[in-house]
C-alpha cells in the first residue's frame, strides 16, 4: 500500500522536486562506511576520558582515593567534583510563570552525595582507550549509604526518605492545565470510567551512544558532540566553562540517532571541555552502552489516574487525569516539563467540553527522565485511546463508533479545544475511513470468532490520534507563556553560488531524518533548480546561523519552512534581476520549468545560473540592488501544527505462554503536504517499531535498592526484525494553513499512535477470557498472569487492578522477560 | 601487561601486519589501527551488531573477536564491499539506498555485512528468513521494514545478475 490520494484536499500535483520520492542524498557515504561520527574522528595528541560512576543509588561520599589510578602509566588526570571548577550547573530551562519547581543543583561531577546509580564521581583522562578503563577500577570510593526512594507514589508519602534533604520534599512541582467545568462534566456523565494507566520508563536507545571530543586551543574550544542541539549546547557551555560564546564552536557531526535522548546537554560535554583546557590536549569521551542505559535520559515513567465521563450514547462529557511523573534524581534540560507537554493534547481528536490534567512531579533515586520520541504526546495519546476503548466496552458500544461520535468534525477547523490550543486542520473521519478501506472489520470479526473456536486468540486494536508539532510559536512556549526560557523559531540561509547551484545552511540539526534531501527538495523547487544542485549544511555553529535544533517533529514545519522562505526571498531577488536583464517588469517574470521567463513570452527567459552570474559579476544590475544572491530567514511559526491519523494492529496471543505476535500493523497518517513520501514512510515505520517495543518488550527497571537491572541490551529488549511485521502505511493529505509549505510533522507519529493500538488489540484478543485491562509492557509473563487472574477470579477482578501484579518500579522482570512462564520458574 | 602479539590479517584484500595487545578487540584493530571506521560500535554485549564484519566469509560481531583470533584470516568490512573511487556499489548497498533502508546510518554497515552473509548462505530467502537472519542486528530508526525490503530486493538483483552471467 503506498499510493496516496487525498481524503480532503484533492491530490497534490507533483511537477517539481516537492513531493518526489527522491532517494536520499545522505546515503552514498553512509552505505559505504564513509560517514563521520564522533568516534570516527582522531585528533593529534588526543586523550581519552572515562568516568567513575556510583554503584549505589543514594549515598554520601565518605572518601575518594584516586592515588592508585593516578600512579598508573599513561594516566594524565584523575579529578573529582571538588577538583573541578565549573561556572554553572547543568541547565534545566523550564521556569513556568507562577509555579515553583524545586530544582536541585546538578553538577557535572557529584559533590559530596550521589543520587542515582551511574552518578559520576570522578573523571579519568589517559593516553590509551583501554588504559583509562583499567584505571577506573583503581579509584576507591567509600560511601555512607542512604535509603533509596524508587517508587514515585511511595516517595510522596509522609516520612518517605528524601532524595534531596535540603529541598525538604520529593515533590518537584505541581502543574495543571484545563478548560471547561470538569466537575459539572463528570456529574453530567451517565458512566464515569476510571483507570490507572502506567506508562513505564523507557530508553531512547539510539544505536550510536553519546560521545564528544573537545579541543581547547589557546582561547577557544571546539566540541564535536553527538547532539540534536549544537547551538544550544554552545550557549550553555559559555556559562559553564567561562568562555565567550563566539570562542566556542560546537559541531554535531554525523549523529547516529537521537530520539530525544540527544536533545540535551550532558555533564560529559562540560567535562571534556574542562579537561582539554586543563591538559592542553584534545579529549575524547565515548559512552558505553551500559552508561547509555544508565545515564542518557529515560522517557515516559508516569502513572495516569484517568477519569472519562460518557453519556450512555458514547458522547464524552469530560476527561480528568491526575499524573504522577517520576522525574528521577536531577533534571536534565526539560525534565519537569515533559509530562506537562502531555496536557496540551489531552483532548485527543475529540470534542470534549471539559478537560483537566493535574500533574505532580516526583524525585526518585533514578536517572532523569526527559524527552524520548514523542515526549508527553505518547503518554497523552496512550491514556486517551486506551480510555476510549475501556469506555466503549463499559457502555457496550463499538469503540470506532464512540470515536466517530466524538471526532471534531472537519468543518470545525481551525478548532479550539478545551485547554485553549487551536488545532490547525484535520479530517479525523477521513483517516479512519481510509484505514477501514484496508481493514475489513466484518471479515475480521468472523475470522476472529472462527479462530477462537480453534483456541487461537486474535485481536484488533485501534487508535486515532492527533499530536502537537512544529515547536513552536515562541510567544506561546517562551518565558512568559509556557515558561521555557528560549525561542522556538528556526533559521536558514540560502546561498546561490555564481554557477546557480546552492547551499542551504540550517539551524536544524539532523540525526537520521534526511534533512539534506528534504531541504534540498524544498529549496530546489523554490529556486527552479534540481535537488542534486543543492547542498544542505547543518550542525556547525561556525558555519550557519543560530538555530534551535531538531526535536518534536519540528524540522520540516519550522526549519523547512525557514529554508523555503529564505529561498523565496532569493527567488524574489532573482526575478527582479531577471526582469532587469530581460528588460521586462519584475511582476511579469514567472519561474517555470527552471527558467525565469517573461509571462506570455517563454522564449524570453534565463536559468538561475545566468542570473546568479550577473549577481556576482554585477556590471548590469538594477540601480540600488546589492550584488550577490543570498538570503536569510528566521521563521517563528504563528501556531503549532497538528498531524493526525488512525492506526490498527492485529495480534495473536498465545494463551499458554502469554506471547503476543503482531501479525498486521496498518497506519494511515496525515502530516499535511508531503515533501518526500519515502522519508515520511521511513519515519512512520521507525515510530511504530519504537512504540511496539515499548508496548511489548522494553522497560527500564530499577530494583528496590535502585540498582538498574536493565543496564545492557541483553536486558533492555529492543525489538529485532524477527519480532516485527512489515507495516502497511497509507496517507491522506490535509495541508496545514500555518505555514506556506502546508506541512506538519511525522517523526513521532508512529510512537504516539502505536502503544494504545497494541494494548487495545491484546485486550480485544483476550476479552472472552475475562481480561479487560492491562498495563504495558505486555511481556509474556504479564499477559499470562492477566489471563490466569481473569480465569481464576470467576467473573474477573476489578479491571483497573489487572496488570499490577508485576512491579512497576521495583524488582519486576526486565523488558525482555521470560519467553514463557516456564522459563520464569512458575510452573 | 601481556606482551604484544604479531598478527597478520588480510583486510579487504590487503595483507596487514601489526603488533597488538592480546586483549585488543578486532573492532578496535579495524577502527583504530587500520582507520576503517565504517565498522561501528553500539553496545558492549554483542547484541547490536553494528560491528558486524565477514571473517573468512562468515559474519561475526567484531567486538566479540580478538584481533589475535583473526590472525591468518581474511576480513571484509563495509569499506571492502564497493571499490572506492569509481562510485560503483555492491547490490546490497544499492538496494539499501533505493529502498530507504537506513536513516541515521549507524547500524547500516553491520546490517549490510550481515545481509551479505545471509544472502551468501541463502540466496533466495523468504521475508521471514530475512527477518530471522538479521535478528542479531539492531536498528532503532527504520523499524526494519525497509531493511527487509532492501535485502529481498538485493537477493533478487543478485540472483538475476548470477542468472545473466551463468
Amino acid at each position: 500500500m503506498s499510493a496516496v490520494t487525498d481524503a480532503s484536499a484533492g491530490p497534490t500535483p507533483i511537477s517539481g522536486p516537492i513531493g518526489r520520492r527522491m532517494k536520499r542524498k545522505e546515503d552514498p557515504r553512509l552505505i559505504t562506511g564513509r560517514g563521520n561520527y564522533v568516534d570516527d574522528m582522531v585528533l593529534p595528541g588526543m586523550l581519552y576520558m572515562a568516568l567513575v560512576r556510583a554503584d549505589v543509588a543514594h549515598a554520601k561520599i565518605r572518601s575518594i582515593d584516586k592515588s592508585a589510578a593516578e600512579a598508573r602509566e599513561g594516566i594524565y588526570a584523575v579529578l573529582t567534583g571538588e577538583d573541578i571548577g565549573v561556572g554553572a550547573p547543568l541547565p534545566m530551562v523550564w521556569v513556568p510563570p507562577g509555579v515553583e519547581v524545586k530544582t536541585p543543583e546538578h553538577w557535572p561531577l557529584a559533590r559530596g552525595e550521589v543520587n542515582h546509580v551511574g552518578d559520576p564521581v570522578a573523571v579519568i583522562v589517559g593516553a590509551d582507550k583501554y588504559g583509562v578503563v583499567d584505571a577506573l577500577a583503581d579509584v576507591v570510593v567509600e560511601y555512607d549509604e542512604l535509603p533509596a526512594v524508587i517508587d514515585p507514589e511511595k516517595a510522596l508519602e509522609d516520612g518517605a526518605p528524601l532524595v534531596h534533604e535540603d529541598l525538604g520534599t520529593n515533590k518537584t512541582h505541581e502543574w495543571a492545565l484545563g478548560g471547561g467545568d470538569i466537575d459539572a462534566a463528570m456529574s453530567e456523565a451517565d458512566v464515569v470510567v476510571e483507570r490507572r494507566i502506567v506508562n513505564h520508563r523507557t530508553a531512547g536507545a539510539a544505536i550510536e551512544p553519546r560521545g564528544c571530543i573537545a579541543d581547547w586551543r589557546a582561547d577557544s574550544v571546539t566540541l564535536w558532540t553527538s547532539t540534536q542541539i549544537p547551538h544550544l549546547v554552545r550557549l550553555f557551555l559559555a556559562g559553564e566553562i567561562g568562555l565567550s560564546e563566539e570562542k566556542i564552536r560546537v559541531v554535531a557531526p554525523e549523529v547516529g540517532g537521537g530520539f530525544g535522548s540527544k536533545l540535551n546537554h550532558y555533564a560529559e560535554e562540560v567535562l571534556a571541555c574542562y579537561l582539554s583546557r586543563h591538559l592542553g590536549r584534545p579529549v575524547k569521551w565515548l559512552e558505553t552502552r551500559s552508561e547509555n542505559l544508565a545515564t542518557t535520559t529515560h522517557g515516559r515513567d508516569l502513572i495516569a489516574y484517568c477519569k472519562m465521563g460518557f453519556k450512555s450514547d458514547g458522547t464524552i462529557t469530560g476527561f480528568h487525569t491526575k499524573i504522577v511523573a517520576d522525574l528521577g534524581a536531577y533534571y536534565q534540560l526539560l525534565t519537569p516539563f515533559i509530562p506537562c507537554f502531555a496536557a496540551f493534547v489531552m483532548s485527543g481528536c475529540y470534542k470534549i467540553p471539559a478537560v483537566q490534567t493535574d500533574i505532580v512531579g516526583v524525585f526518585t533515586n533514578k536517572f532523569a527522565t526527559d524527552a524520548v520520541r514523542g515526549a508527553g504526546r505518547p503518554e497523552a495519546t496512550h491514556a486517551i485511546e486506551v480510555m476510549m476503548d475501556q469506555g466503549a466496552a463499559e457502555l457496550g458500544l463499538d469503540p470506532l463508533e464512540v470515536r466517530r461520535k466524538n471526532f471534531i468534525p472537519k468543518e470545525d477547523f481551525p478548532a479550539e479545544v478545551a485547554v485553549g490550543v487551536i488545532y490547525d486542520s484535520g479530517d479525523y473521519h477521513g483517516t479512519l475511513d481510509r484505514l477501514l478501506e484496508h481493514v475489513d472489520m466484518d471479515a475480521f470479526r468472523r475470522e476472529q470468532e472462527e479462530l477462537r473456536s480453534q483456541g487461537v486468540y486474535r485481536g484488533i486494536g485501534f487508535s486515532t490520534y492527533v499530536e502537537i508539532c512544529g515547536l513552536a510559536p515562541s510567544r506561546v512556549v517562551g518565558p512568559s507563556g509556557v515558561g521555557i526560557q528560549g525561542g522556538f523559531w528556526e533559521s536558514a540561509v540560502v546561498r546561490v553560488h555564481p554557477s546557480g547551484a546552492a547551499t542551504v545552511f540550517t539551524g536544524s540539526s539532523p540525526h537520521g531524518q534526511g534533512h539534506e534531501t528534504g531541504f534540498a527538495q524544498i529549496v530546489a523547487e523554490k529556486l527552479g533548480i534540481e535537488p542534486e544542485q543543492v547542498e544542505v549544511i547543518h550542525g556547525d555553529t561556525d558555519t550557519g546561523p543560530f538555530g534551535m535544533g531538531t526535536y518534536g517533529s519540528r524540522t520540516l514545519s519550522v526549519g523547512g519552512e525557514a529554508a523555503g522562505r529564505a529561498a523565496m526571498k532569493v527567488q524574489d531577488k532573482a526575478k527582479k534581476l531577471a526582469a532587469h536583464l530581460l528588460e521586462a517588469a519584475p511582476e511579469d517574470i514567472e519561474l517555470s520549468g527552471g527558467r525565469y521567463q517573461v509571462k506570455g513570452s517563454p522564449d524570453k527567459g534565463l536559468p538561475l545560473g545566468d542570473i546568479a552570474l550577473a549577481a556576482y559579476v554585477p556590471e548590469n544590475i538594477p540601480e540600488g540592488m546589492e550584488p550577490g544572491l543570498e538570503e536569510t530567514s528566521f521563521y517563528d511559526p504563528e501556531n503549532f501544527v497538528w498531524p493526525f491519523g488512525a492506526h490498527a494492529a492485529v495480534v495473536d496471543v498465545d494463551i499458554d505462554t502469554g506471547k503476543v505476535e503482531v501479525s498486521r500493523y496498518v497506519a494511515v497518517d496525515d502530516c499535511g503536504r508531503a515533501i518526500n513520501p519515502l522519508l515520511i514512510e521511513g519515519q512512520v515505520h521507525g515510530g511504530i517499531a519504537h512504540a511496539i517495543g515499548q508496548a511489548l518488550f522494553e522497560q527500564v527497571v530499577y530494583n528496590d535498592e535502585g540498582q538498574l537491572v536493565t543496564g545492557t541490551f541483553v536486558d533492555y529488549a529492543l525489538p529485532t526484525a524477527a519480532e516485527l511485521p512489515s507495516f502497511e502505511t497509507d496517507r491522506t493529505e490535509t495541508p496545514s494553513p500555518v505555514n506556506e509549505l502546508g506541512v506538519k510533522g511525522v517523526g513521532e507519529a508512529g510512537t504516539i499512535a502505536a502503544t494504545p493500538t497494541m494494548v487495545n488489540a491484546v485486550i480485544d484478543a483476550l476479552r472472552p477470557l475475562g481480561v479487560t485491562y492491562m498495563n504495558m509492557p505486555l511481556t509474556p509473563m504479564r499477559v499470562w498472569q492477566a489471563i490466569q487472574e481473569a480465569q481464576g477470579g470467576g467473573s474477573g477482578p476489578r479491571s483497573t487492578e489487572q496488570g499490577r501484579q508485576t512491579d512497576e518500579h521495583g524488582s519486576g522482570s526486565a523488558g525482555s522477560g521470560p519467553a514463557s512462564p516456564a522459563e520464569g520458574g512458575d510452573s | 601487561m601481556a606482551e604484544n602479539v604479531r598478527v597478520n590479517v588480510t583486510v579487504n584484500g590487503e595483507s596487514r601486519e601489526a603488533d597488538v595487545e592480546p586483549r585488543l578487540l578486532l573492532v578496535h584493530y579495524l577502527r583504530d589501527n587500520l582507520g576503517l571506521t565504517g565498522t561501528h560500535i553500539g553496545c558492549d554485549t554483542s547484541n547490536c551488531g553494528a560491528c558486524t564484519v565477514l571473517l573468512d566469509g562468515e559474519s561475526v560481531k567484531s567486538c566479540t573477536v580478538l584481533a589475535v583470533q583473526a590472525d591468518g584470516c581474511d576480513v571484509k568490512t563495509i569499506e571492502g564491499m564497493a571499490p572506492a573511487g569509481n562510485g560503483a556499489l555492491h547490490p546490497i548497498q544499492e538496494a539499501f539506498w533505493e529502498h530507504h533502508g537506513l536513516q541515521c546510518g549507524y547500524c547500516t554497515p553491520g546490517m549490510i555485512m550481515a545481509a551479505a552473509d545471509l544472502l551468501e548462505r541463502n540466496p533466495n530467502p523468504t521475508e521471514e528468513e530475512v527477518r530471522h537472519g538479521l535478528e542479531g542486528n539492531l536498528c532503532r530508526c527504520t523499524g526494519y521494514h525497509n531493511i527487509v525490503k532492501a535485502v529481498m530486493a538485493a537477493a533478487e538483483s543478485m540472483g538475476s545478475a548470477k542468472g545473466v552471467s551463468a
